[in-house]
């Protein structure tokens, strides 16, 4: 019982974050999450189909003109969500110490994501001239090949790793020029909502990045199945979860990306990554007068 | 034939006298076996089928139908040589191998030419200077990459996978068996190859040409089959990585099939290319740029320009140039050295192009065929145009894989980039105008692998192919084709 007088603290209402907006997810539905003690922490949205295909939608309508933006901007706006989380560090810290992390681990954690971001800024106006080519075809043409973002890419992030491991997926991608939607860490699902604040004020267009929460049982399948989605990665999935996600992201002949058993402190920092949800397209043209 | 009406009847009412190809220095055996280990060897069960001249109906000679036993077998043998020879071999001689493939190809490249024109049904002028010497500059690009493969992946060492499984399809048998082969084994893994069943000949001789150029035995497999003989070979536990050129519904089948198993895949699938016209175009290059577009290899090509998107403005002069050209096209002999269009592939596919004739009419379009004469044997199809089509047309969203295309007109820019990207497909695309911006804008927002501007159909070792959204995964040819023959590690 508080004290009179006391200051009662204002807890946070966890929301999910789809096309620049924080609604409750349609559903209505809640999981607790509760730290090691038992002790409630947060109500968190079950987020349903229904919000994941708001959400695709969300990344579709964003596709084209986050794909658009200059490299030399996308590199800029994800320097501005790193310095973003550098500003908000402390609480994040705290998030991931209030769902079990250490004071050491956390702050270690949040040091890299943010650095994870510069790293990623820094590749943004970069990986297309480490990837591409002028090619010396044989006949009297110009012939280039590029890398341009597939497009929308559905993300089943890290569980234990739930912000860095989130960061590295979603860093990538969007350095890339692709709009996506990460489902966040079902066990520690707070920091992945606060991140989409940051996000929010970090001048990233809204719908480049949506982040549900909910169980991993019931959205992985509608992670991969949906039609119009170009690409799915999965992270440390069991082998029959990872099964049934290349099997329904058949459906639309969807990219495949597994990360599994990544060590996202020392493994997670090459332009491949973001290779990963490229396409490369060839261009042909005639030479001559 | 041509008309007075017809600007380019040039002919006078003259027609050519037959140019045929001589065939007489062509080598075929009556019977192939299966390439195994280095030798023709008989298959399992004993079945043989027949190959079939689709411009005659008439068998060319008997092919061996590999079976589950048979692929088996060749896995075990392309094993054993990514374990003895060919994945310990010093990358410079993988390489020296290779060339001598190419060179090889390059001596024979008549005979190859005329056996893939009779095999397979396509104009001789195509095979002869398209297929058979991109099939040697293949293995002649891939032979140089063997070693040098460390700076094709800068920050990342580069390491063979084992086993390729290949399954290749039947519009350009020889020009697929290399740019499946030459980056596998160039990148030091072995190969088991499953030609097309209608075109396994090219294949077979290819295996000679292996022989001869002294590779160890095991490194190329190749075995001639159904459909039954490439599943297993996708499906076989001990095949590192899968290739598969095809239909986007066996591309699916496959991409399911191979859920978690591990194997690496790349799946270059079907298509429905946008070839867009803009008023600004030099039109008369266009029109030929249509012509190529559609109607190359009877328009069984995956990046076919099968829709044309025209200008409005100037839709009327491009339609009826298109049928003026079409009128000149010479339908017949793939042998002979005038023919444009030779025979559809087989009789499946001649019966699915005329569904597609069909379906185009009952959905309301308006058909137009040239009046070329067809021969009386044989499986043909005149070059066909459907005009008044609507976007959610079949004849507009499906791959008919044959000399029929669908005109659509637009207005403006967006308008052609919302129709051109208005399909599952993503595979190619082409833009004609004069303009150098436009090309840029166009080339750019279409969502395409491959986009020609003022030309179409081109194609070369060095340049990387491949799909977007439903047309496939990954990119065969050039440094972006080794990709998909390596596992990359720090």
């Amino acid at each position: 019982m508080a004290k009179q007088n006391e200051r009662i603290a204002v807890a946070k209402t966890y929301k999910i974050y789809i096309g620049g907006k924080f609604p409750r997810t349609e559903s209505g539905r809640y999981f607790t999450l509760e730290d090691g003690e038992g002790n409630v922490i947060a109500n968190m949205c079950r987020g349903s189909r229904k919000d994941f295909r708001n959400a695709v939608v969300a990344a579709r309508n964003a596709q084209s003109g986050w794909a658009k933006t200059s490299a030399y901007l996308r590199g800029q706006i994800l320097y501005r969500i790193a310095e973003m989380l550098e500003g908000r560090r402390e609480q994040f810290v705290a998030e991931l110490k209030l769902q079990g992390s250490t004071k050491r681990a956390a702050e270690k954690e949040v040091d890299q994501s943010i650095d994870r971001l510069i790293y990623f800024a820094g590749w943004a106006d970069k990986y297309q001239q480490v990837f591409s080519s002028v090619n010396p075809v044989a006949s009297s043409h110009f012939n280039f090949s590029v890398l341009e973002p597939t497009g929308v890419v559905a993300m089943l992030t890290p569980d234990e790793s739930s912000l860095l491991g989130m960061i590295s997926n979603l860093a990538p991608a969007i350095a890339g020029g692709n709009t996506c939607i990460a489902l966040a860490s079902e066990s520690m699902p707070l920091c992945a909502i606060s991140f989409a604040e940051v996000l929010h004020a970090s001048d990233v267009p809204g719908g480049v990045v949506n982040i549900l929460t909910g169980l991993r049982s019931e959205l992985t399948s509608q992670f991969a199945s949906h039609m119009d989605v170009n690409a799915v990665i999965y992270c440390d999935a069991s082998e029959a979860v990872a099964k049934t996600v290349q099997e329904l992201a058949a459906d639309n002949i969807k990219h495949v990306i597994g990360r599994d058993r990544v060590d996202w402190n020392s493994d997670a920092e090459n332009p491949y990554m973001i290779r990963d949800t490229q396409e490369v397209k060839t261009t042909w043209h005639p030479i001559g007068t | 034939m041509a008309t007075p009406e017809n600007k380019l009847a040039f002919d006078g009412g003259w027609e050519y006298d037959p140019a045929p190809e001589s065939t007489d220095h062509v080598n075929i055996k009556k019977r192939y076996g299966l390439f195994i280990n280095g030798e023709f060897v008989a298959p399992e069960k004993g079945k043989y089928f027949d190959t079939v001249n689709p411009a005659t109906e008439e068998k060319i000679c008997r092919v061996a139908e590999g079976t589950e036993a048979d692929i088996d077998k060749a896995v075990k043998a392309a094993r054993e040589a990514y374990q003895t020879s060919w994945g310990r071999m010093k990358p410079a001689e993988r390489g020296k191998y290779i060339y001598r493939i190419a060179r090889i190809m390059q001596e024979r490249a008549r005979e190859f030419s005329v056996i893939e024109s009779l095999d397979g049904g396509k104009p001789i002028r195509e095979s002869r200077d398209v297929d058979i010497p991109l099939a040697a500059a293949h293995f002649f690009y891939y032979a140089g990459w063997a070693d040098k493969l460390e700076y094709a992946f800068p920050g990342r060492k580069a390491k063979s996978l084992g086993v390729a499984g290949q399954v290749i399809p039947w519009n350009f048998p020889l020009l697929m068996a290399a740019w499946k082969i030459a980056p596998a084994i160039a990148c030091g893994n072995t190969v088991v190859l499953k030609p097309a069943e209608t075109t396994p000949l090219t294949a077979l001789k290819l295996a000679e040409v292996i022989a001869d150029a002294g590779l160890p035995p095991g490194v190329v497999n190749i075995v001639t089959g159904a459909g039954a003989a490439g599943a297993a070979v996708v499906q076989h536990p001990d095949v590192d990585k899968v290739a598969f050129t095809g239909s986007t519904n066996v591309g699916r089948s496959i991409q399911k099939a191979l859920a978690g198993t591990n194997k690496k895949y790349t799946l270059e699938l079907g298509g429905k290319a946008a070839n867009i016209i803009f008023a600004d175009a030099a039109i008369d290059q266009a029109v030929e740029g249509i012509v190529n577009g559609i109607f190359f290899n009877q328009g069984h090509v995956c990046c076919a320009g099968s829709r044309l998107l025209v200008q409005e403005s100037v839709a009327d002069e491009v339609i009826a140039k298109l049928k003026d050209r079409m009128e000149t096209l010479i339908v017949g002999d793939p042998l002979d050295k005038n023919t444009d269009i030779g025979a559809i592939n087989s009789l499946m596919q001649l019966e699915k192009v005329q569904s597609y004739l069909k379906i185009g009419k009952a959905e309301g379009a308006e058909m137009h065929q040239s009046s070329c004469r067809v021969p009386k044997k044989g499986y043909w199809c005149r070059p066909t145009i459907f005009t008044g089509v609507s976007q959610s047309n079949r004849v507009v969203q499906e791959e008919i894989f044959g000399p029929v295309l669908a005109i659509q007109t637009f207005r403006r820019e967006d308008e052609a980039i919302i129709k051109a990207n208005n399909t599952p497909y993503g595979l190619s695309g082409g833009v004609w105008t004069d303009k150098g911006s436009k090309i840029f804008k166009m080339t750019q927002d279409m969502r395409a692998g491959v986009v020609w501007a003022n030309t179409f159909n081109k194609f070369d070792p060095t340049s990387p192919f491949g799909g977007y959204k439903e047309s496939g995964v990954g990119r065969e040819g050039g440094l972006h084709g080794l990709d998909a023959y390596v596992k990359l590690g720090a």
